[in-house]
């Protein structure tokens, strides 16, 4: 496996990846992650390159992390958000990207609201494109900071079942991982209120329960979704009260599942309601160490895309 | 002494008398003088149109013009060489231009700029309501008498039904139909494409199909209460095929229409290219088989018509991020090809069966008076040659936008000759519009 290269010029989503390809990724962050521990955290490996961080919506956590990640390659970043840019002049995506292109940037990791975004840009710019999240489709550095996780804690996704548990409608980090997951040989349930399950979702292969009892009964996983208040406005459920009485993670529904279960949540979380304080800080919980790994994600994922094929002890040893 | 014509060899089509037969017509100045075979006249011009169908001038019932407020986009003039080249010799145009066509001074206009510059007949539709905002009823007495063939909000329902029926019960005494988009606009908000499985693996909002379903069905219901007719502009589902197909044989004043794309691309389509904008359609691509169900509507006679919904947009409005996309294509000029792909080929129609429904029912609804050729009736004629092939690009298009999924494929059969009032104001093999004389 260690001669399989990355075929693909962008990161738009799981979708395009083989098994073969995430567990490369994977097994490309772990080295990376031993970089952390050295007293000097930096390897020259991406010296000279451009990356740019174009965010269209808020971010801190996936924004910083893909920062740290290049800065920790030796690459150059720069990052531009929607409010203090040309952006917020009415510059169309598109001219946007010609503009960062004609200024030699390599990579352009994009968020945005709008689903698709980063496929659009591919074909439009001559750059090589990241996705870091759009709409409410696909956000694969998530997905595959969470993969690292699960398989750093259990060993290995085959036959994990995975409880993914709230907002599954609007939720980019759910698709992610609903593609991951089954292509690692994972299970997954979706859990939630029924107008938070889009439509023939179960046709990815997934299991609907909207009883969270029953949904946690037996899982290796239980990965909390953040609720966004704001769908409460579009009725898709009364209250945060209900919510919380039906589908928050607390100690006693952690006990449903396996004795050894991890508890997820790709953050930010609204505490107290997606789940419990105690739930967020137990040892269960692996909220901190998702955090560690998207940067060692984020770097496999430059490095595969920018390195030119080289292999990863060469930059490690 | 008027100008003469003399079309010779074709197979003429006309559904309304069941005629389709090798025969010669003889038009003078503007009207069909004669019908029969080997006409000879020495004095008249000759079109040989030998394997050729010669049929009644199509009529669009479905076409947005965007003039005024988007000259840059659309044109009284632009449209009209579109529709001319796509064999159309009549088009109806939507109200929801800039400003809205809700009053007499918007028919005029339409009216007298068709008179300068129009190439086919153009019939203006009036807004239901005024500005399309679904609030207040317009001057319906007015846009009538200037001209206007029918009512719509076009992109919108009148979620009102308390205005709808009033609406309903008021053009009563015009004797013309409410043309109704049926979308509940709470259900499709937001939503870009059918919400199914290609909508959630996509992550876009869906526009459900119950949004069309809620509103054909109350929409039926009017129609039955007020007696008053209802014209559904494009109905995209089985269900809405199966309440139509009931509440006609209950005789229920309803006709309905698809477009070419409706029974040419599913929402299948938009997972082979995701986020190509020019699959972004409103009412959105449906499932296979609610594609199905169109074809067997058209087929056993419950959807009446086929309409374009031609609506141009720029490259630049298009090419964006698909959320922030305009719905709609361009598709005059690929309207009959798409229909001999689709439903000819495939033996859903019969050609005749397809002229009426793109020039005999349309006037019918309409009340055009046109959709048949008869000794004594205008002479609107299209005459197509079926095994035509073209490779569909850009410059294919006479459109001023070219927003077309079909750029890129070969297609067949194709308007060669568009004749109104007795005129060829197109002629395709030396791709030259005319415009008409007044006679």
């Amino acid at each position: 496996m260690d001669n399989l290269t990355f075929k693909h010029r962008h990161l738009l989503g799981l979708a395009d990846l083989s098994r073969e390809e995430i567990e490369l990724v994977l097994s490309t962050a772990v080295p990376m992650k031993q970089i952390f521990t050295r007293s000097v955290k930096k390897v020259p490996v991406l010296r000279g390159k451009t990356v740019v961080n174009l965010f269209y919506e808020a971010s801190t956590r996936t924004r910083t992390s893909f920062e740290i990640a290049a800065k920790r390659l030796s690459a150059d970043v720069i990052s531009i958000s929607s409010s203090t840019s040309s952006i917020s002049k009415g510059e169309s995506l598109i001219d946007t990207a010609k503009t960062l292109e004609a200024m030699n940037s390599d990579v352009i990791v994009i968020r945005h609201n709008a689903s698709g975004a980063p496929q659009f840009l591919s074909q439009h710019a001559s750059c090589q494109i990241v996705n870091g999240g759009d709409g409410i489709h696909e956000h694969p550095t998530q997905a595959l900071l969470d993969l690292f996780t699960m398989k750093e804690m259990k060993g290995g996704i085959d036959g994990l079942k995975v409880a993914i548990v709230g907002d599954i409608l609007h939720s980019r980090v759910s698709r992610s991982n609903i593609i991951g997951i089954h292509r690692l040989g994972g299970e997954v349930r979706l859990v939630g209120p029924p107008t938070l399950i889009p439509k023939d979702i179960d046709k990815m292969g997934c299991k609907i329960y909207y009883n969270l009892e029953e949904g946690l009964d037996g899982v290796d996983v239980i990965y909390c979704l953040r609720i966004q208040l704001e769908r409460q406005a579009k009725k898709l459920f009364p209250s945060l009260e209900e919510y919380v009485r039906l589908y928050s993670i607390n100690d006693k529904r952690v006990k449903l599942a396996k004795r050894d279960v991890l508890v997820m949540h790709p953050g930010p979380m609204n505490r107290g309601v997606e789940l419990s304080t105690s739930v967020a800080y137990s040892d269960q919980s692996t909220i901190t160490n998702q955090v560690t790994n998207g940067i060692a994600i984020r770097m496999a994922v430059f490095f595969l895309l920018l390195g030119g094929g080289r292999s990863v002890q060469e930059i490690t040893d | 002494m008027s100008r003469k014509l003399l079309i010779k060899n074709g197979i003429v089509i006309c559904p309304s008398q069941k005629i389709m037969d090798k025969l010669d017509i003889l038009i003078d100045g503007s009207i069909i003088q004669k019908i029969q075979k080997d006409i000879t006249d020495h004095e008249a011009q000759i079109l040989d149109a030998s394997g050729k169908y010669v049929c009644p001038g199509l009529i669009d019932m479905h076409t947005n013009l965007k003039e005024p407020g988007r000259e840059d986009i659309g044109t009284i003039k632009s449209g009209s060489e579109s529709a001319a080249s796509g064999g159309f010799t009549s088009i109806a145009c939507m109200p929801n231009t800039n400003p809205v066509i809700d009053d007499l001074m918007g028919i005029e206009y339409i009216l007298s700029r068709t008179r300068s510059v129009g190439l086919v007949n153009i019939f203006p539709i009036g807004a239901v309501t005024k500005g399309n905002q679904g609030k207040e009823l317009t001057n319906i007495s007015s846009m009538v008498e200037a001209g206007a063939v029918a009512l719509t909000d076009v992109n919108k329902s009148i979620m009102d039904s308390s205005l709808m029926r009033s609406a309903l019960e008021y053009v009563k005494m015009f004797n013309i139909p409410i043309i109704s988009h049926c979308e509940d606009s709470n259900l499709s908000e937001d939503g870009c494409i059918n919400e199914s499985r290609v909508s959630t693996i996509l992550g876009f909002k869906g526009i459900p199909s119950i949004a069309e379903e809620l509103m054909v069905s109350r929409d039926i219901i009017l129609s039955r209460f007020t007696q008053s007719r209802i014209h559904f502009a494009h109905i995209t589902t089985r269900s809405s095929v199966e309440m139509i197909r009931i509440s006609k044989k209950d005789n229920i004043p309803i006709t309905c229409g698809t477009t070419p794309h409706h029974f040419s691309l599913s929402e299948e389509d938009i997972l082979k290219s995701p986020y190509d904008t020019n699959l972004k359609i409103q009412p959105p691509l449906r499932s296979q088989d609610d594609l199905s169900a169109i074809k067997e509507g058209l087929q056993d006679g419950t959807i009446d018509t086929i309409a374009t919904d031609h609506d141009p947009w720029l490259d630049n409005e298009k090419d964006i991020e698909f959320i922030n996309a305009p719905f709609g294509i361009v598709s005059f000029e690929t309207a009959i090809p798409l229909i001999f792909e689709n439903l000819v080929t495939t033996k859903y129609l019969s050609i005749q069966d397809v002229i009426e429904k793109i020039s005999l029912n349309p006037s019918k609804i309409l009340n055009l008076h046109r959709g048949i050729l008869k000794n004594g009736f205008v002479a609107d004629i299209t005459i197509i040659d079926p095994e035509l092939e073209i490779n569909i690009t850009k410059d294919f298009f006479h459109s001023i936008c070219k927003n077309s999924p079909f750029i890129g494929r070969k297609l067949k059969g194709f308007a060669v000759y568009t004749i109104v009032n007795g005129q060829i104001i197109y002629d395709r093999y030396k791709d030259l519009f005319c415009i008409q004389q007044n006679n």
